[in-house]
């Protein structure tokens, strides 16, 4: 058995923002993320796949579907939008990358048996850096 | 504890199935089944698991990794086509999964004791596409 990890980019906007909290709590929590205005990172994301060596091909999981599957479930729904609005869950919570990192992990989920109808290889692991030094790991 | 060592080389390589077609082959591979063979720089970071020494600190002494990892894996697949002249790759498709296979494969004989025991083996291909093998155990 052996991981494969796929690394892929997308940016997008966000502001952290509780709606339950009053404004100056707000600002205390998140500080400058808490901006109206929002801003945006450039956010790394990794999916880790686990599963067998086919001998076939030599190889334990096909990128191209991989990439599709990214492509189709994440990067065009995040890519270049701004979470907080053009997001459906993140109108009701928070977008931080910890949240980020788990929408992205339950989406892919969502798509992995169409996408990968043989029993392996699995979905392992999904990682997102917000920017280089805060990173956030969601696996099963 | 864990330490990890990271030794780079470059090669070219074809990505295909000899017992397959052409076309097959395209459709399995795409780009990367072009005959003429394509390049990467590889960069591969092994990771030995140890205790430091009471005596010198050290889990395994550097250069004797170093030394390991340049007569198995650097001498012999620097600057090489690896379907052309680096066994067991003309039998076996050298994607990126079989290389760190293979690289396991060469330096666990050498590290399979304490002091320090082979943990992974981490292949990057691309920055975007890397893998991660723990040998047979898992």
């Amino acid at each position: 058995m052996i991981r494969v990890t796929r690394r892929y980019v997308f940016s997008a906007s966000h502001r952290l923002h509780a709606a339950g909290l009053p404004e100056e709590e707000n600002r205390r929590l998140y500080g400058k993320c808490n901006n109206p205005f929002g801003h945006g990172h450039n956010y790394v994301l990794e999916v880790s796949v686990w599963g067998p060596v086919e001998a076939r091909s030599g190889r334990a999981v096909d990128p191209a579907a991989l990439d599709q599957l990214v492509r189709e479930r994440v990067l065009s729904a995040f890519d270049h939008k701004n979470l907080n609005e053009e997001i459906e869950q993140f109108r009701r919570v928070v977008p931080t990358t910890e949240n980020l990192s788990l929408l992205i992990h339950e989406r892919l989920k969502q798509g992995w048996s169409s996408a990968f109808p043989a029993r392996w290889p699995e979905l392992e692991k999904v990682s997102i850096a917000e920017t280089e030094r805060n990173i956030f790991e969601v696996s099963e | 504890m864990f330490i990890t060592r990271k030794i780079e080389f470059s090669a070219s390589h074809v990505c295909a199935n000899p017992a397959l077609t052409e076309e097959e082959n395209r459709r399995i591979f795409g780009l990367a089944a072009n005959p003429h063979g394509h390049g990467h720089n590889y960069v591969v970071e092994v990771t030995l698991q140890g205790d430091p020494d009471p005596v010198n600190g050290m889990v395994l002494d550097l250069k004797e990794l170093k030394a390991i990892l340049n007569r198995e894996v650097v001498s012999r697949f620097d600057h090489r086509f690896l379907n052309k002249e680096v066994p067991p790759f003309d039998r076996t498709i050298p994607t990126v999964e079989n290389i760190a296979i293979e690289i396991w494969n060469r330096i666990y004989p050498s590290l399979s004791h304490p002091p320090a025991k082979l943990h992974a083996v981490r292949v990057y291909e691309t920055p975007d596409l890397y893998v991660d093998y723990f040998g047979d155990a898992r």
